[in-house]
């Protein structure tokens, strides 16, 4: 009894699920912010009535996947001080800048200028109105970036000293703290992979209608627009990601080697990125394995003789500097996060790449498995991006904040285990609901396909404008 | 003024802007099932807010993400203080924004029942706990030498606290059926009016009493003085309403609202929490607060964004100032 009301393992579930739930819905609302401001764009730049189809199309997708994201969100705020409010004590003169930042610059930019969108069709000029979703599309990627700002600092604590009489970690320079390398990375990574999820949404449901057979006018444009966004967005991903694993390597070295479940220090082709591995799923043995030598050098280092440092030296390194204790992730998570956030994003792009090329000069592919893998691009493109956070932030155990505070000792010491197995329970039922609500709303939106585009009256030769009402 | 007292009436500017806006938002959402005889009669209310309780709500994100900021200590012993009161609260307000942005998206009746009830559950609780839980930062809480609060649930549901709930839930009631007076046209409007009188004399009664009763175990003359203008905006409020100067009557019921929450935080400075087993353990400006670089950093922030805000926030509600009609509802439907 008293295991299962352990409240710190269950304030680590309640985190991690709402968290991964929350995280569902960003991505997409920040890609989609931005492919609606660019349909609208098009629309208005050159009056053809298929962008404006494609705009309330994308538009209400994005709107219904809006909601959750922000219901889910305020959830997030609360909980580091419900469940974590050690960690709020010790980190929240450096934490919270960040996090009142994303709320005064960022959320409010968004929360305001979406109502300004949905609802000023027919009471704002054209240009204005189109302003409206780009300063949403902005406030949601500015949100990521002090969001992220903040999450740096749990994985490479910069700008901070530590004031031993509070007890508490305190700031000593925003600009520093704005410009972690580990935000510097992930920022960009972060954005253009939540291109990627968008655009896989775009190329899921343009190829449902189009290998039907229909809105070809809307669709057709909709599919290369989405390919050519998952084919410049993966680059861009992949390059940073590059750039994101350079700096995790300088700064947390453990996690480097647990992405690769390497317990043994290793040097230039020893250094090896294996793609696929039989063994024990700690990683500790190993049967079978398909490697590629000097690979692993080159993302930790950018060398070929790289030296990348193993599990076993790290964690005797880590009882040297912090005392007696396991300082290791759990392996077998972030080695498998690792492989399938890379292979699924690789995979993406390579579809979008070959689409491109299968839909040259308006070609049509006629067989039905092209179609299908187009398909499924959206629920693999999410599901990269889901196992990408929970490695970056399981590859982060056993600390909270690296190096300075460890999660079993960040918990609220006063809140009891039934209270968060309440919580829990709570969170996951209206969560789970929800989540067949929204998925149901979203396929009906996406099944009904785009609205016919307005005519004008013929007495007046205006177009009617669209009036939205709840 | 050092910072840290800045920052405590910084905190208590931005609880004011979340309870004034969101709370006309949860009035509108209480008021279904007193106002929408018909499924067109809700539409037209819950469109008096439709585009903007988003933005309202974020006033609550916002303000507590600064606490955080500016007084982690706070922030952290409310939070895991009020654990199960929070989490209700959190949960209403997910089924309440879900519910504004889902019902409209089917057309059948059953559906839309399911996220009216969602509407006004998700709108209620929080009117209700928000009261409960800043009755009970103003009374008192027990605390350990650590800040941690150390009573329980069933503690913060005391007379002083519950009528605070009541109190907040009344107040915000009132706030958003005049607001709907003010939105509306034709016998919704009329009809809201009506209501208004009546819950506007309960209103006066139940939030005079917990003012009164405020003033008089935890106030100065400084809360005296809030207190008696809240009071006076309130009647003023009422006979506006009265009057039918709806305009009049929202505004002093904005007044009241903040005047209200300023009363609350008059009566606990210089503390943020005090402790009421042991006035040694009680969290105070000065003990909860971040270090003066911390709160400097947040203070040019909030100067350079606020008025940028304010801009934008108040050209919104200028852009979406036209009244919702039943005849709106009809020409957009069919």
């Amino acid at each position: 009894m008293n295991e299962w009301l352990d409240p710190l393992l269950l304030s680590r579930w309640q985190f991690g699920l709402t968290t991964v739930y929350h995280f569902l819905f960003v991505p997409l609302t920040i890609g989609l912010a931005l492919t609606v401001a660019i349909f609208q764009s098009v629309w208005v730049r050159t009056d053809k009535a298929r962008y404006l189809q494609l705009t309330h199309f994308f538009g209400k997708i994005f709107l219904i996947n809006f909601a959750m994201g922000v219901v889910t969100g305020i959830v997030q705020e609360f909980q580091f001080g419900m469940n974590w409010s050690t960690y709020s004590r010790f980190v929240g003169d450096v934490f919270g800048a960040p996090l009142a930042f994303e709320g005064i610059v960022a959320f409010f930019l968004e929360a305001t200028f979406i109502g300004l969108w949905i609802f000023g069709w027919d009471k704002l000029p054209r240009g204005l109105h189109l302003a409206t979703i780009w300063l949403t599309a902005v406030g949601s990627i500015a949100s990521a970036y002090f969001i992220l700002a903040a999450n740096a600092f749990m994985q490479n604590p910069i700008a901070f000293r530590i004031n031993e009489t509070r007890g508490r970690a305190e700031l000593t320079d925003i600009g520093e703290l704005l410009t972690n390398p580990i935000a510097l990375a992930s920022f960009p990574h972060t954005i253009f992979a939540s291109f990627m999820v968008s655009a896989g949404l775009i190329i899921s449901v343009a190829a449902w209608h189009l290998y039907r057979k229909q809105h070809a006018d809307t669709m057709r444009p909709a599919l290369k627009f989405g390919m050519w966004m998952m084919v410049i967005s993966g680059a861009l991903t992949t390059f940073f990601g590059d750039s994101l694993s350079l700096a995790m390597t300088a700064a947390q070295p453990m996690k480097m080697a647990a992405a690769e479940a390497m317990y043994k220090t290793a040097t230039g082709a020893d250094a090896s990125f294996s793609i696929f591995t039989l063994g024990t799923p700690d990683g500790v043995s190993e049967l079978f394995s398909v490697r590629i030598p000097y690979l692993l050098s080159f993302l930790s280092t950018h060398t070929l003789d790289g030296t990348v440092e193993g599990i076993n030296n790290l964690q005797a390194q880590y009882v040297g500097l912090y005392g007696p204790g396991d300082y290791t992730p759990t392996i077998w998570i972030t080695y498998w996060a690792f492989r399938w956030m890379i292979g699924l994003g690789i995979a993406h792009i390579l579809v979008a790449v070959v689409g491109l090329w299968l839909t040259r000069g308006g070609r049509t592919p006629t067989a039905t498995w092209v179609w299908k893998v187009a398909i499924w691009s959206f629920p693999f493109s999410l599901a990269s991006m889901s196992v990408g956070w929970i490695f970056t932030e399981m590859g982060r155990q056993p600390w909270l904040v690296f190096g300075l505070l460890k999660t079993e000792s960040g918990v609220s010491p006063n809140v009891s285990g039934l209270e968060i197995l309440i919580s829990l329970i709570a969170f996951t039922l209206i969560y789970g609901v929800l989540a067949v609500v929204e998925f149901r709303l979203i396929l009906r939106a996406v099944q009904q396909g785009p609205e016919d585009a307005p005519v004008p009256d013929p007495l007046t030769g205006e177009t009617p404008q669209r009036v939205t009402i709840y | 003024m050092e910072l840290n007292i800045l920052w405590f009436w910084i905190i208590a500017a931005m609880f004011i802007g979340y309870f004034v806006l969101d709370g006309f938002d949860f009035g509108v959402g209480m008021s279904l099932p007193f106002l929408g005889r018909d499924d067109t009669d809700r539409r037209v209310l819950i469109n008096t807010i439709g585009p903007v309780w988003d933005l309202n709500e974020t006033w609550v994100i916002v303000a507590g993400a600064s606490l955080f900021a500016a007084f982690p200590e706070w922030y952290a012993t409310m939070f895991s203080g009020f654990y199960l009161a929070l989490l209700l609260i959190l949960l209403a307000l997910i089924v309440r924004g879900v519910s504004f942005e889902y019902r409209h998206q089917r057309p059948e009746s059953e559906w839309k029942k399911w996220f009216d009830g969602m509407i006004v559950v998700g709108s209620a609780v929080p009117a209700l706990l928000w009261g409960v839980a800043f009755a009970n930062v103003v009374q008192g809480v027990r605390l350990d030498a650590a800040h941690n609060y150390i009573g329980s649930f069933f503690d913060l549901l005391n007379p002083y606290a519950l009528l605070g709930g009541v109190t907040t839930l009344l107040l915000f009631f009132t706030h958003g059926i005049v607001f709907v007076s003010l939105k509306t046209e034709g016998d919704i409007r009329e009809r809201a009016r009506k209501l208004a009188v009546r819950s506007g004399l309960i209103t006066i009664v139940v939030a005079a009493s917990f003012l009164l009763w405020t003033v008089l175990a935890f106030g100065s003359l400084f809360t005296a003085v809030f207190a008696a203008l809240a009071a006076v905006a309130l009647i003023g409020s009422f006979l506006m309403n009265l009057r039918g100067s709806e305009g009049w009557a929202f505004t002093l019921m904005a007044v009241t609202i903040g005047l209200a929450v300023l009363t609350l935080f008059a009566s606990l400075f210089p503390d943020v929490m005090p402790a009421s087993n042991d006035p040694a353990n009680s969290l105070t400006i000065a003990n909860a607060s971040s270090t003066p670089y911390t709160l400097q950093v947040m203070s040019w922030t909030a100067l350079i964004a606020a008025p940028v805000i304010f801009l934008y926030q108040g050209w919104t509600y200028w852009v979406l100032r036209k009244r919702v009609s039943r005849g709106t509802i009809e020409a957009a439907t069919h």
